[in-house]
């Protein structure tokens, strides 16, 4: 088993983080930890600012106030080659999959091991296409990303991911967008990563019944800050209102269903200035 | 403060904006320049897919040239002297200024679309992942693709020129073929031709900058890209002007 006790080396911990753009602080004290070889889920509604966190945590935006570190490094103020030096020991799954799209399928898996291994090309080759086995696409080497499917251009992007082998892999709303049995391939592989190769794994995702089945911690985020942390049948089992509504699906609560709006009568009637279109 | 003062503001702030990338990407030349297949992946992109376009203009423009040329010089009598008014205009300004102007449209335009829409699908920002340089990998050698490009292709536009003013002058018009090149060979001399050249270069150099830098900071979105083309062709354009008549200015 690759899942590390609860106890484990801390990789990535996000401490008590304020971030802010223009006026609107997005986070607000914000503390995360994701321990080696587990899987920590990152749920939310849309709009917490899931993906601002991987931001901060890949080093590409620096936090007004508080630390993140990973690896034990803090990344604020890193000069560009140590944080580069971090990144190749982490590999992040995009949401789209973003394959650079004027190479093919085999050499946009290539194209880190080009980049930084210096390896000869037929050791190139068989990493390749092993990675290329391990997410079932060894057959679509050749072909284009434009040729790909949604599901399919996210596994060619996970090949990507591990090619390098991280210690850390991120994902990104890895489940958006797919049919379900793409869902369940994807669900499968990060499953598979975790337990075969005991990388450290943080996914970021709203879907609570796919993220359930693997995560080992998980944290719920809403309005900047943590709600509620724990693994998720402790999530589950949770009195708190917010994290009910989310986790059982219900449209209105603590989450408005609304956005902010001058009263609906008013408006109506044509009383209040604001959306009118006089 | 009044509506100039910002107008200077904020052209001194975007040429400061200009500046401080182009060193940058100059500083990333000696890495790209360990990937040669990059580059002449780009010089093949913005040189060798612009040369039906720029040899179509080249001949046309050289044509108009015999024309103009012809009806000019028939009015002092010295016709002959055709060839070297023909090689003298297309060497020190068509070339160069026509041959920018249309490298803006063709290839600059496709490398700002090109660097924004890999933006806006978080190319570049998985390449950062990967930590490697979008600057290194994706802006340097496309700058400097287009900067060995269009001295290329003002070479190829001149030729093409030369044959069109040659076409109507000599074939068309009558004049003779031995004073058409035999005055040209006298009368055209080095410094002419590095007039010419320098200019290629440096617009080279200006309308490839301006399109990878308005690629690099689109917004990442369809308007975005398409606002950052079209900036791309206004900016190569009158910037190719303007730097025409300083260098003109420089050299005469």
């Amino acid at each position: 088993m690759g899942a590390g006790s609860r106890d484990a080396e801390v990789v990535v911990d996000v401490h008590d983080v304020d971030y802010v753009v223009g006026r609107r602080a997005i986070f607000n004290g914000l503390g995360i930890q994701a321990r080696r070889g587990r899987i920590t889920a990152i749920m939310g509604p849309s709009g917490t600012g899931k993906t601002t966190l991987l931001r901060l945590i890949t080093g590409q935006i620096e936090p007004s106030r508080g630390t993140v570190q990973v690896f034990g490094r803090t990344l604020a103020g890193l000069p560009q080659r140590e944080l580069f030096g971090l990144r190749r020991r982490m590999g992040m799954l995009f949401q789209n999959g973003a394959l650079l799209t004027d190479i093919s399928v085999f050499e946009n898996v290539a194209f880190p091991l080009r980049e930084h291994s210096g390896l000869p090309e037929p050791l190139i080759r068989q990493l390749v296409l092993t990675k290329l086995h391990a997410v079932g696409l060894r057959g679509a080497a050749q072909l284009m990303p434009a040729e790909l499917s949604g599901g399919m251009a996210r596994r060619v992007a996970l090949a990507r991911a591990i090619v390098m082998d991280p210690e850390l892999l991120i994902y990104d709303e890895p489940f958006v967008g797919l049919d379900p049995i793409s869902m369940g391939v994807i669900l499968r592989l990060i499953k598979q990563m975790n337990e075969s190769l005991g990388i450290t794994s943080i996914v970021v995702s709203h879907d609570v019944e796919e993220l359930s089945r693997v995560a080992h911690d998980s944290y719920l985020l809403s309005e900047g800050k943590v709600v509620a942390s724990g693994t998720p049948e402790e999530l589950r089992a949770s009195n708190l209102e917010v994290v009910r509504q989310f986790m059982e699906g219900i449209a209105d609560g603590p989450v408005p269903f609304h956005y902010p709006a001058p009263d609906y009568f008013g408006q109506l009637l044509g009383d209040s200035v604001a959306g009118g279109s006089r | 403060m009044s509506l100039s003062d910002g107008l200077i503001v904020s052209g001194l702030r975007s040429i400061g904006a200009v500046s401080i990338f182009l060193g940058r990407t100059l500083a990333q030349i000696p890495g790209s320049l360990l990937r040669p297949r990059l580059i002449v992946h780009q010089i093949y992109n913005a040189g060798a897919r612009s040369l039906i376009i720029i040899m179509l203009c080249g001949l046309f423009v050289g044509m108009v040239l015999g024309l103009q040329g012809f009806d000019l010089l028939q009015r002092f009598g010295s016709e002959d002297a055709l060839g070297v008014a023909a090689a003298l205009g297309l060497l020190k300004e068509l070339g160069p200024v026509v041959g920018a102007l249309l490298f803006a449209g063709r290839a600059g335009t496709a490398l700002t679309s090109e660097i924004g829409l890999m933006k806006a699908t978080d190319q570049l920002t998985a390449m950062r992942m990967m930590a490697v340089d979008p600057m290194r990998f994706v802006v340097a050698p496309r700058f400097l693709g287009g900067l060995i490009a269009l001295p290329l292709l003002v070479a190829v536009f001149n030729v093409v020129g030369l044959f069109g003013a040659q076409l109507i002058g000599v074939q068309l018009m009558g004049v003779d073929p031995g004073a058409f090149w035999s005055q040209m060979q006298g009368a055209v001399e080095l410094d002419d031709v590095t007039e010419g050249v320098v200019k290629s270069i440096v617009f080279g150099a200006a309308c490839s900058l301006i399109a990878v830098y308005q690629g690099y900071h689109a917004a990442p979105t369809a308007e975005g890209v398409g606002l950052a083309t079209t900036r791309t062709v206004v900016n190569s354009s009158v910037l190719t002007l303007l730097l025409d008549y300083i260098l003109t200015a420089r050299f005469l």
